[in-house]
């Protein structure tokens, strides 16, 4: 159980990224990667695809990485982010319908655990599920 | 405190803990329990008193939805080789109130 799927968490906000990857550092542990971008490079509002792919990057794991997102940009660049990685990881990214505070505690709660992409990805789903 | 495990048949070991937490089973240690109960191959389900549903004890998004409360008890069940153990530490999990340096 050494490699756990990592999570990269991608804000409009900085505050809200960094926040969001605290909590999950707190509630679930050290165990898995997270990885948080939030902004433009001029310090606004907004998300950054060369950002993202950093992010991407620093969570990169064998099993894969989870992306969690908030409001409309960030889910087009993260996708845009996906598409622009090297072929043989694109297959190993995800970006997740759920929302992000929430989603990235439970992707991360069973990333830790030892779920798979798919696993990581469907529980962070469920809370969209209702 | 109560703090029991016992055998009910061969394959389902069951066990019940109150829960003391001052806010009850909230997000922190939602996730605790579930990270505890993936440790293990067993089946594990647990309510919050006996008219609740079982809830699958590894599935933090329906933990946390049980909102149990202070003073509640907690029944888990499991059923699979590691049962025991599993049904023993999620007791002791409860019972210590969630300790921090729980792995």
């Amino acid at each position: 159980m050494s490699d756990t799927v990592g999570i990269v968490i991608v804000s409009h906000s900085q505050d809200i990224a960094k926040g969001t990857a605290d909590m999950v550092r707190q509630m679930v542990g050290s165990e898995v990667k997270v990885a948080f971008c939030g902004g433009d490079p001029g310090g606004g509002l907004g998300t950054n695809v060369p950002l993202i792919i950093e992010a991407i990057d620093k969570a990169w794991s064998p099993k894969g990485v989870a992306i969690l997102v908030d409001l409309g940009g960030a889910e087009t660049n993260s996708e845009m982010a996906v598409e622009m990685l090297q072929p043989e990881r694109r297959d190993l990214v995800v970006v997740c319908n759920a929302p992000i505070v929430e989603g990235a505690v439970m992707a991360a709660t069973e990333a830790a655990g030892g779920g798979s992409l798919e696993q990581v990805r469907a529980v962070a789903e469920e809370l969209s599920a209702g | 405190m109560m703090l029991e495990t016992r055998k009910s048949n061969s394959h389902t070991i069951t066990g019940s803990v109150r829960l003391i937490h001052d806010a009850g089973l909230h997000a922190r240690p939602a996730v605790k329990l579930t990270k505890l109960a993936k440790k293990f191959q067993a089946q594990i389900s647990i309510r919050a008193g006996e008219s609740a549903d079982w809830i699958n004890a590894k599935s933090v998004a329906k933990v946390m939805a049980m909102r149990a409360s202070r003073d509640s008890t907690i029944e888990i069940k499991a059923s699979g080789e590691d049962a025991e153990a599993a049904v023993a530490a999620m007791v002791d999990l409860v019972a210590r109130d969630f300790p921090d340096n729980t792995p």
